[in-house]
């Protein structure tokens, strides 16, 4: 008996003096830390993307305090949580927030395995880094997407992926969350985000070739030749032509697929617009 | 890989020689163990649309594995140590050039401990047609360790002299052990067709048995008790493992500098083990240890970078 | 005799020098020529000649882009056709100046004899005459680095030459052109040796020359022997053993005198050593005393399959095609087309590509030799840490880049690489190393200047 009543004692008092040993540390070595960070910190989605700017959520949460305090949260926008979140967190701290529109990534290449022939193979590392630095890639076209998917390895939302028979990559918007991950990762800039604009309609140029118009045909059938045409076109002076490559700023353009008629290689994509309704001709003269 | 193999050849058709059907036996159990397994974990549990087999280190490791066995050992305890070695060691790692510790080794090592009997009874060379029921016999390893134990010099006599543990003739008495460790010429000539065809290079057997002697050496002068150096590198599995074992790719270091550490310190864990341990045979423990240390090894072991070495006209 | 070579690691590829005992053949020239304005390290040139203008061989038609740049001659006589954009050796289509040819007429400013002009025989020459002279000429590095010469000639302060070390070396396989150039001029190499050493204001000169050139090592140490007899420079003749990269710079320099050009950003001058090409050598007399710009080169073709390799001696501007057409016309089946040699050339998907100041040949590789083989996973086989003449560990360095932790990669020094192949070509494994430590030093190299640029 009497062991047991010492082990216990002898136990007792170790586990005491470790808990005051604790204590004491945790209140001198203590580091202040504003308690509005980790509430902010439980709103944010968690997914630690970098898509805002900062270094994972908690550098985010603390950006936020920081805006909060110094009076505005403008510039402070989670993209995956959206306007949702970032009304949350508006109400947690007082403050109102700018609302910002909706944006996605879009892939400005068209070139296909069918209309954008190959000329050489290539038999090296195959990530799109490597294949650019090694030279314009299996194509003519030295602007062009290489196919070898870096934007897809760099997406942490599943939302971009090479389709096999195309070569070229295709976003889900559903899951896009426009971080950015696939326009740093991809060597030729060809991922730009973009507004994702009323019922996901949008409109752009599906091309970054700035070779001359000659050239770039030979390389693609569906290149922008640089003649001008959309330029000339559009009513709302959203498309500026440079480097013989047409381009569409997206916060001028008003959807009116004008543009996309007048370009004779059809390198501008007009997307998820309603398919245009059948014409029906009524002949003079006639009873039905 | 094949290279090691051929450089195996001769140490195992003297193996065959000594100890006969069960060594074959054993070895073939053990090839055959570790290639289906190492075809059946990468098809169902891994599902890679390639299988590694035809590289050869699952091969590999099934001979090596098989040549640190006793040659009576039963069938189903080899193949669990085939699983346990291609299993564990390897694939769980990540296959090929990811694991940490010499697979054959891990295997061996879990069935010395999942089952010490089987594990330890030496068949005597010379009956070329037992298998599970051969005679079995004490160890030179088992010899010294008695010596040690009891403070007795003359235990020693028992010894084989080193030029019979050399060609691996043990019909003088107290010479058994596992199948690769008989013939420590065998295991030279395999040594010497590596060096030659660059598969490995000198510095981490040479290092081990280097330590192995010169510690040996101080120990014999000290106190007669421990054998002399020559019976000591002889005996076990000191030659198989300081050769083949240790000088694996993946677990062993990368710098020249950094093998003659691991050699270093595998030699000395091995005479620790081996004097003044509880198991009589401390190769196999003090190079998995060392492989431990191999990271280790690789990251502050660095080779000498160009630039470093300041003006020498 | 006895030779010297490079303390640390280096491979041993196939020689292949199918081109060793081939004469150099006048290249016809072209129809058309491709001059691309970025023959060179440093700003490209600015063109000074436009659509219409009339031009002849020796004319300038593009002017030094910046401080570090060179101007660009013409090497036909003709009309220039356009300003336009073509595939260079980079893979990309860059700016270019187009010449339609016409005759071959050269500017009278050139000495087109023979004679030997001897550097004491023209008491005008100081050292800043030299360096001008090699500036104004637009000559560069012709090993293939394409440094432009007259800034090599003039360190920094902070280093002070003390010896030239003539690379003539050609550790590459497959590649002939120096060898050739060598036996066939080494006259006027070494008077370009005396005038890079004037110019650099040194009186100690080497010549790098690998032993499986046996003829040339003969050749120059016994012309070396007479012409520099008495005077006050001291050239010798180094043999070097046959090992890849023993071309390097930092390697010959070594190899040579023995000693070690630190880390990035250090360069050989920092030892006392200014190492040229002996293509360069040779254009530097051309240019200082045949006040020749520079527009020609000697180019060796070769490959396994080409009907009848050889080596040219090619105005710069003309099409690859067009040699290839001499040489026999590019092989049947699948084809390597590489400007430079099989370790450090580049692979081109046009023949299109003219030769420029650095295309020290056009290398075919056909069938198996053209592709690469299925690369298996990594064993730890430490056999790139051995060949690496750096010092470096290939295998740990491609890993990191691959993995993208750029702050590690700069701390096992990856910007020391110097991307010779010697890793890649070793790897049992056949893993793509220089692929993805080409990745991980060009990012890190671009991390270390916006780092310096924001100070």
């Amino acid at each position: 008996m009497n062991f047991i009543l010492i082990a216990v004692a002898v136990l007792g008092a170790i586990g005491l003096i470790a808990a005051l040993v604790l204590y004491v540390c945790s209140k001198k070595f203590a580091v202040y830390e504003d308690p509005r960070i980790a509430q902010v910190n439980e709103l944010l989605p968690g997914a630690n993307c970098g898509g805002c700017g900062f270094p994972g959520c908690g550098g985010m949460a603390d950006a936020l305090v920081k805006g909060a305090d110094a009076g505005s949260l403008d510039g402070l926008l989670c993209p995956v949580g959206g306007t949702e979140t970032m009304g949350k967190v508006a109400d947690l701290l007082g403050m109102a927030i700018a609302n910002g529109e909706p944006k996605v990534a879009v892939v400005r290449c068209n070139g296909s395995c069918e209309l954008r022939p190959r000329i050489a193979e290539y038999a090296g590392l195959r990530t799109c880094a490597a294949m650019h630095a090694c030279g314009a890639g299996e194509t003519a076209c030295g602007f062009g997407c290489l196919g070898c998917g870096d934007c897809e390895a760099a997406c942490q939302f599943d939302a971009i992926h090479i389709n096999p028979e195309t070569g070229l990559p295709e976003v889900d918007d559903e899951k896009c969350t426009a971080c950015g991950a696939c326009v740093k990762a991809c060597p030729r800039n060809i991922i730009e985000l973009r507004k994702k604009g009323p019922k996901n309609r949008r409109v752009f140029v599906s091309c970054v070739n700035k070779d001359k118009g000659a050239v770039s045909m030979k390389a693609c059938k569906v290149s922008c030749i640089g003649c001008g045409k959309c330029e000339k076109e559009c009513a709302f002076g959203a498309i500026i032509l440079e480097n013989n490559c047409s381009y569409i700023d997206f916060e001028k353009c008003r959807l009116c697929k004008k543009c996309v008629t007048v370009c004779p290689t059809k390198a501008i994509h007009a997307v998820n617009f309603p398919a245009p309704k059948p014409v029906v001709t009524i002949e003079e003269g006639k009873e039905a | 890989m094949y290279g090691v193999m051929i450089a195996l050849l001769p140490a195992l058709l003297v193996s065959f020689f000594y100890f006969g059907i069960g060594s074959f036996i054993v070895c073939l159990t053990s090839v055959v163990a570790c290639v289906f397994f190492e075809w059946a974990i990468n098809k169902f549990m891994l599902g890679n649309k390639q299988n590694t087999i035809l590289d050869g280190s699952a091969a590999l490791t099934g001979i090596l594995l098989g040549m640190n066995l006793p040659s009576n050992l039963p069938i189903w305890i080899i193949i669990i140590g085939a699983l346990f070695a291609i299993g564990v060691a390897k694939m769980s790692f990540g296959g090929l050039g990811q694991n940490i510790f010499n697979p054959a080794l891990v295997g061996r090592c879990a069935l010395l401990v999942a089952f010490p009997a089987q594990m330890t009874s030496w068949p005597i060379p010379g009956h070329l047609f037992d298998y599970t029921d051969a005679a079995t016999g004490a160890t030179p390893l088992a010899v010294m360790k008695q010596a040690i134990k009891e403070g007795d010099v003359s235990v020693l006599d028992q010894l084989p002299d080193a030029f019979s543990l050399l060609l691996g003739d043990h019909s003088i008495g107290g010479g058994a052990g596992t199948i690769g460790e008989i013939c420590g010429l065998a295991l030279i000539a395999g040594f010497l067709f590596m060096i030659w065809r660059k598969i490995i290079t000198w510095h981490i057997p040479v290092s081990i048995i280097g330590t192995v002697f010169v510690i040996s050496t101080l120990l014999h002068l000290a106190n007669p008790i421990y054998a002399d150096p020559t019976t000591v590198i002889l005996s076990g599995g000191l030659m198989l493992g300081a050769i083949f074992m240790a000088t694996d790719y993946v677990t062993s270091p990368m710098t020249p500098k950094g093998q003659l550490i691991y050699g270093i310190c595998i030699g000395l864990l091995t005479v620790i083990i081996r004097n003044w341990g509880a198991y009589p045979e401390g190769m196999s423990f003090a190079i998995l240890i060392m492989n431990a240390f191999t990271p280790l090894i690789n990251n502050y072991v660095k080779p000498k970078r160009f630039g470093e070495v300041p003006a020498s006209k | 005799m006895t030779s010297k070579t490079f303390r640390i690691g280096g491979i041993h590829p196939e020689e292949n020098k199918l081109t060793h005992e081939v004469a150099t053949k006048v290249a016809a020239l072209p129809k058309q020529a491709i001059f691309p304005l970025g023959q060179h390290i440093g700003a490209p040139a600015k063109p000074v000649v436009q659509k219409g203008d009339k031009v002849k061989v020796g004319t300038l038609i593009a002017e030094a882009g910046g401080f570090v740049s060179a101007p660009i001659y013409s090497s036909v006589s003709g009309t220039v056709f356009k300003i336009d954009t073509a595939i260079d050796a980079t893979g990309y289509r860059k700016p270019v100046i187009i010449i339609n040819v016409e005759g071959d007429e050269w500017e009278e400013s050139i000495d087109r004899s023979d004679k030997l002009e001897l550097v004491k025989d023209h008491p005008e020459l100081t050292s800043e005459e030299i360096v001008n002279r090699i500036k104004t000429a637009g000559v560069v590095g012709m090993g293939g680095a394409c440094f432009p010469t007259f800034i090599k000639l003039t360190p920094p302060p902070t280093a002070k030459a003390e010896c030239v070390i003539i690379n003539a070396v050609e550790c590459e396989p497959y590649i002939t052109a120096d060898y050739r150039l060598m036996m066939e001029h080494a006259d006027e190499i070494l008077v370009g040796l005396e005038l890079l050493m004037k110019g650099a204001k040194v009186t100690r000169g080497y010549i790098g020359i690998e032993t499986n050139k046996p003829a040339a090592i003969e050749l120059l140490a016994k012309k070396c022997e007479e012409v520099f007899k008495g005077s006050e420079y001291n050239v010798e003749v180094v043999p070097l053993k046959q090992r890849y990269p023993q071309g390097g710079e930092k390697q010959l320099v070594d190899a040579v005198i023995q000693r070690q050009v630190p880390a990035p950003p250090a360069i050989p001058v920092n030892v006392g050593a200014i190492v040229q090409n002996v293509g360069t050598a040779f254009a530097v007399y051309e240019a200082v005393m045949k006040h020749k710009p520079l527009f020609e080169r000697y180019t060796t073709v070769t490959g396994k399959k080409l009907a009848q390799p050889g080596n040219f001696k090619v105005r710069m501007g003309t099409p690859m095609k067009e040699l290839i057409d001499a040489c026999g016309g590019m092989p049947e089946g699948d084809n390597k087309l590489l400007a430079g040699g099989p370790m450090m050339g580049k692979a081109l998907t046009s023949t299109e590509v003219p030769i420029c100041k650095g295309t020290n040949s056009v290398t075919i590789l056909s069938g198996d030799d053209a592709r690469r083989k299925e690369p298996q996973p990594c064993i730890r086989c430490a056999k790139c840490v051995g060949a690496c003449p750096m010092g470096l560990e290939p295998y740990l360095l491609a890993k990191i880049s691959e993995v993208k932790n750029w702050e590690k990669a700069e701390q096992e020094d990856i910007v020391s690489c110097i991307e010779c192949g010697s890793c890649q070509f070793t790897c049992p494994a056949h893993r793509p190393l220089l692929d993805n430590i080409r990745q991980g030093k060009a990012t890190v190299m671009g991390i270390i200047r916006s780092r310096a640029a924001k100070k």
